[in-house]
């Protein structure tokens, strides 16, 4: 867990979007499947969706709050950073699951 | 040595002033708590109105049910020991795990019959889930309190909780003072104890608490932008959206702010994080209740009106796009970027365009431009009155008259704009959400009175901002001209950075004059206090030019001093009101009334009478029909079935109801028999004077009827453009089975039939009820209830073909009423 925190703090601008671009494309992918095949059972096309943007955006979170430049987090520990991260991901996909029926 | 005593000086006084925080935060909640039991003392611990009622049952259902299963899996266990019989098998099964399964699929059948209700896809369910679960851990500590107990006492408990609430989301803003204040202030204010006094089971009782902790997470991930509050404030949100349907003035409300804050330049990544996680996960919590589904996404019923629609997943997309951009130009230089925004603007546009031209045609399809009645009577206030009757005829949905916002929020109406003055004093993420907060729950509380209930809690906030910067200038310029106590320069430390300000209040208003007393002994102390942290010094410093920048006003000493007992004051007279508001006016469980004469105190329990009479003399399948308001009384009280109830979804079934009162009695006896009526319920109030009574909601039961069925017309009714009962009115009016219902029999009390609440003889005095028979009244006349007459087997004379339930049946009786003598019915 150490390890993978340092690639973050290192690679601080670069390393992480590579993570952002990966969720965009599984975004396109749902969206193109819900247009082809119809969007009837709709709360999973809709979990689909925002597990994808939600993912994304806790990642882009967690980035921010790692990131060294960023002054407003100087004094916040980054395993503390990533210990929220996993919370809040651990929450969002319990919901996800329930959600997609 | 001088550095530790300060040390522990000031940790001692960090300590007393934690601990006297506390004691008073516990004080608030006794106080909250104890100030809404009046109707407990007065009257009994029973619930109140008509919506709590139906909550009731349905946290019975959730409960019994649950209990019904515990006991069944105990008999399981021996059952299967013994027998493994198949049928406690079989039940175990059926019955699954928890009442909770039962609660979720219940179709309730006792109501609008004969349609019924999806109980797990209307209700809110949070209220009910939070007092079974509060009646579950009472239990398992051994503490017997009955389901009714705690149904009524959860109101009390959440307001207590709200006003805790309440301290943490302004100590966030402005500090601990102003959040004591506040706190204080909200346990007391009118308008929430009229919606959450003991046995007012409802909804709002838990959301308000729920409202403010979910704004109080909001502004404090905004401030500290930790993810874990995020978090919080996702789940707050979904035990809000649980129990409320106001959780739409939340989603709607933070993306506003989070709009204003990044056009006023305030954008930051803490603002990113406070709002991004938010919607994703707020929106996928709140499409898990099932009342609002995928409204969650979507602003209307047709999936045509896209998710783009709805502003907080705009506002997403907006503060994706401003992210970006920060990002961008940190990156980039200056005329690179320069170069990358002219490109983007220039594609964004057309993109926009089309967006935008799609999106017009497709709202424009709509008829209601996608969105729903209620919404657009909180943006127009008069389109209900024109095309909605029924949200028009509910009261709580008519816009508030001046006077009732000074009975509801009281001395807190003009302390409110202080408040918004001292937030700008300095304008922080927080401050401006609050003030953003006030201001649009002010106009909303300006077109529905329900809507109060959301703008106290800004109010008392902004109220205890702007009394506790008041009281802060005023001890302050007591503390500096009190001669001896000049040891104040580090007590000022931590009021001090917030901002020096005058209020202007109306008790203030005589020492405008303010002089600037810059004391020189003051400041000749402090740099001679050398040996001290680095910190300190630095803090000192920055106060110490605060307070010459900004130029300390201190007042005088007799002003101050003054000042201060004036406020006090003033705080009294809204302890006074609040009390007497709450004994006085919001504690009526209006189930019970009372009233003193000259002969001592009155108690009219008539309602509760007339359905424990229906509990004991009808069969248990009849149904019982009335008027919407009492449905849910009836369920829950009487056990019988309605036809319609407070829920009020279904428009149609509610203006058949209404034509059937508002119509002579044959046509109402074919109304009524092909719903399977057995008894009609009515109020009547012009015995004793109760003005709720239904000839005063007849005007509503002709509008209604007469907005679905045309052949009921309002003019027909009116004389001179009133609704009348004495000889003056209309013969539509005498023959309507509202005024037989009502006035039969009435003649006998008083030899002369004059009715109470309308203060006139009632024109029609002696007639029979030929399709109806009366079965009971209660004591105070306040209840009637009557039965249909089930149609003869054999009619005398030359044998008619049988009518159908037409509603043009009215030619045809009279038509044979001329032929024959004899009335067939009677």
């Amino acid at each position: 867990m150490q390890d993978s925190n340092k690639p973050y703090e290192t690679k601080v601008i670069v390393g992480g979007g590579e993570k952002v671009q990966q969720w965009s494309v599984y975004l396109i992918a749902v969206v193109v499947y819900m247009a082809i095949v119809g969007s009837f059972p709709f709360n999973s096309f809709l979990s689909g969706v925002l597990s994808c943007v939600g993912t994304a955006v806790l990642a882009i979170c967690l980035r921010i709050q790692v990131n060294k430049e960023n002054k407003e987090f100087k004094d916040l520990p980054p395993e503390r950073a990533f210990a929220d991260f996993v919370l809040c991901n651990l929450v969002l996909h319990l919901v996800i699951m329930n959600f997609l029926g | 040595m001088a550095t530790l005593e300060n040390g522990k000086g000031t940790t001692l006084r960090y300590a007393v002033g934690n601990m006297l925080s506390i004691f008073i935060l516990l004080l608030i909640g006794v106080l909250a708590f104890s100030i809404r039991l009046f109707s407990v003392i007065k009257y009994e611990s029973v619930i109140h109105e008509f919506d709590p009622y139906f909550n009731y049952r349905v946290t019975q259902i959730l409960i019994v049910s649950s209990a019904i299963n515990h006991i069944l899996k105990s008999l399981n266990y021996d059952l299967s020991k013994h027998y493994r019989g198949l049928v406690a098998y079989l039940l175990f099964q059926f019955l699954t795990k928890n009442g909770i399964y039962d609660f979720w699929n219940w179709f309730d059948d006792r109501t609008w019959y004969p349609l019924g209700r999806v109980i797990g896809g209307t209700v809110y369910p949070g209220l009910t889930l939070t007092a079974g679960s509060l009646w579950r851990i009472l239990n398992s500590l051994n503490i017997p309190l009955s389901v009714e107990t705690v149904c009524v006492f959860t109101a009390p408990i959440f307001s207590a909780n709200a006003a805790w609430a309440t301290y943490l989301l302004t100590k966030e803003v402005k500090g601990t003072g102003a959040g004591l204040m506040a706190a204080a202030l909200l346990a007391m204010v009118p308008s929430y104890i009229s919606r959450s006094v003991a046995g007012s089971y409802d909804n709002e009782a838990v959301a308000i608490f729920a409202l403010i902790f979910t704004f109080y997470l909001y502004i404090k991930t905004l401030n500290t932008g930790s993810l874990f509050y995020a978090t919080l404030n996702a789940l707050s949100y979904f035990y809000m959206v649980c129990s409320w349907g106001g959780y739409t003035f939340i989603i709607n409300l933070i993306p506003m702010h989070v709009l204003l804050c990044i056009v006023t330049g305030r954008y930051s990544s803490r603002l990113y994080i406070a709002y991004a996680p938010l919607v994703v996960l707020g929106t996928l919590l709140a499409s898990l209740v099932p009342v609002v589904g995928f409204n969650a996404v979507m602003t209307s019923e047709h999936f045509a009106s896209f998710l783009l629609m709805v502003l907080h997943m705009q506002v997403f997309i907006i503060i994706h796009v401003v992210a970006l951009v920060y990002y961008i130009k940190g990156i980039l230089s200056p005329k690179m970027f320069k170069v990358a925004v002219t490109l983007v603007v220039s594609v964004g546009m057309v993109v926009c365009c089309a967006v935008i031209a799609v999106l017009a045609a497709l709202v424009a399809s709509s008829p209601t431009k996608g969105w729903s009645g209620r919404s657009l009577s909180l943006l127009d206030p008069t389109y209900a009155s024109k095309y909605i009757p029924i949200i028009a005829s509910v009261s709580e949905h008519q816009p508030p008259t001046w006077p009732s916002y000074f009975m509801d929020i009281n001395v807190l109406a003009f302390l409110v704009p202080a408040g918004i003055i001292a937030c700008f004093l300095p304008l922080s993420d927080a401050s401006s959400f609050v003030v953003l907060y006030i201001v649009t729950s002010v106009y909303f509380s300006g077109v529905m009175v329900r809507l109060m209930l959301v703008f106290a809690p800004a109010a008392c906030i902004l109220s205890g901002i702007a009394l506790s910067e008041a009281f802060d200038v005023f001890t302050r310029s007591i503390k500096f001209q009190l001669p001896g106590v000049s040891g104040v320069s580090h007590s000022g430390a931590e009021d001090t950075t917030t901002g020096d300000v005058v209020i202007q209040n109306d008790i203030v208003k005589a020492d405008k004059h303010s002089s600037t007393y810059k004391k020189e002994d003051a400041l000749k102390e402090r740099p001679s206090k050398k040996n001290r942290k680095k910190e300190r010094e630095h803090l000192e410093k920055a106060s110490i030019k605060t307070q010459i920048e900004k130029r300390l006003l201190v007042l005088p000493l007799e002003a101050s001093v003054i000042s201060i007992l004036l406020l006090v004051l003033l705080g009294a007279f809204y302890v006074v009101h609040c009390v007497w508001a709450a004994a006085e006016a919001y504690s009526a469980p209006s189930i019970v009334l009372t009233s003193y004469s000259h002969d001592g105190l009155h108690v009219f329990d008539d309602f509760r009478e007339a359905y424990a009479w229906l509990r004991h003399n009808t069969e248990v399948d009849d149904k019982v029909a009335s008027w919407w308001d009492y449905g849910y009384q009836t369920t829950a009280m009487a056990n019988r079935t309605v036809i319609v109830d407070n829920n009020t979804w279904n428009n149609t079934h509610i203006a058949t109801v209404g034509t059937a009162m508002s119509s002579p009695e044959k046509a109402a006896w074919e109304i009524f028999n092909s719903l399977d009526v057995k008894y009609v319920l009515v109020v009547f109030g012009g015995l004793v004077g109760y003005s709720s009574d239904d000839i005063n909601k007849f005007l509503w039961m002709v509008r209604i009827g007469g907005g679905v069925f045309p052949h009921i017309k309002e003019p027909d009714y009116l004389r001179d453009g009133q609704y009348r009962i004495d000889s003056e009115a209309t013969s539509t009016m005498l023959n309507s089975l509202m005024y037989k219902l009502s006035y039969y029999r009435f003649v006998e009390v008083d030899g002369k039939g004059f009715d109470r609440v309308r203060r006139t003889e009632i024109g029609k005095k002696y007639f029979k009820l030929t399709h109806f028979e009366e079965v009971f009244t209660t004591h105070h006349w306040m209840v009637r209830i009557y039965k249909l007459k089930s149609m003869k087997n054999r009619i005398r004379g030359k044998t008619k073909k049988s009518k159908s339930s037409s509603k043009a049946t009215t030619t045809a009786s009279s038509k044979r009423g001329g032929r024959r003598k004899k009335n067939p019915w009677y």
